[in-house]
């Protein structure tokens, strides 16, 4: 298949390359669907890091196309600078070594706690994939 | 319905020289935990090393293996 022919890849890969921090995710980082959404978005808070999301519930070809583009079967994912850093379990790894402070570029705060947070606060509203036609009949 | 062996199992079978703790998260034998430690993660990115591990599973994992928490070690 052409990249012509499937819209909601080509609307991943733009959104993936405009934005310097891309959580997918299930849900909104206001209302995450999914326990472990909700510990990616509060860890992503935690560090004050800017971030956009996008929620892949809407439409499962939004999960099957970026599953097919990330080569990784699970969400959350998230996109740094373009390339997949990982899922919850790594990405609360690396905020409790630092290193997702130094991937993101923001300072670690001061009183950063041990281990990650646990609950989201709200956050940046959802992005829009485009290429979604409403489902038939 | 797979258990916490079936994981465990099909981890150390196809991961060299891996040990694998698998725990069921909450029960229901579809959200998964699993540490694993295996040689064969030195020199990998964590992406790499947890891309191994879900690729034993392939297309298990989102269907009857609902969610598989990873923590990966070299030793």
């Amino acid at each position: 298949m052409s990249s012509t022919e499937n819209p909601i890849r080509e609307a991943l890969e733009e959104a993936i390359s405009e934005h310097d921090v891309l959580l997918f995710m299930k849900g909104t980082p206001e209302q995450p669907a999914c326990g472990f959404s909700a510990r990616t978005v509060a860890t992503l808070e935690a560090l004050g890091a800017p971030f956009a999301a996008v929620d892949i519930l809407p439409d499962p070809r939004i999960r099957q196309e970026l599953s097919g583009l990330s080569n990784w079967p699970t969400i959350p994912q998230l996109f740094v600078n373009g390339e997949l850093v990982g899922g919850c379990d790594i990405v609360m790894e690396m905020y409790e070594s630092g290193e997702l402070a130094e991937a993101l570029g923001v300072q670690a705060p001061a009183q950063a706690p041990d281990h990650a947070p646990q609950a989201a606060e709200p956050g940046a509203p959802p992005l829009q994939i485009e290429g979604l036609r409403p489902p038939a009949g | 319905m797979p258990t916490t062996d079936d994981l465990k199992t099909r981890i150390e079978a196809r991961i060299p020289d891996a040990r694998a703790e698998v725990t069921d998260l909450t029960g229901g034998g579809d959200h998964f935990r699993a540490t694993v430690t295996s040689p064969a993660f030195a020199g990998l990115s964590r992406i790499a090393q947890h891309k191994l591990v879900y690729d034993v599973f392939g297309p298990d994992i989102g269907g009857p293996i609902h969610a598989l928490s990873l923590s990966t070690r070299t030793q």
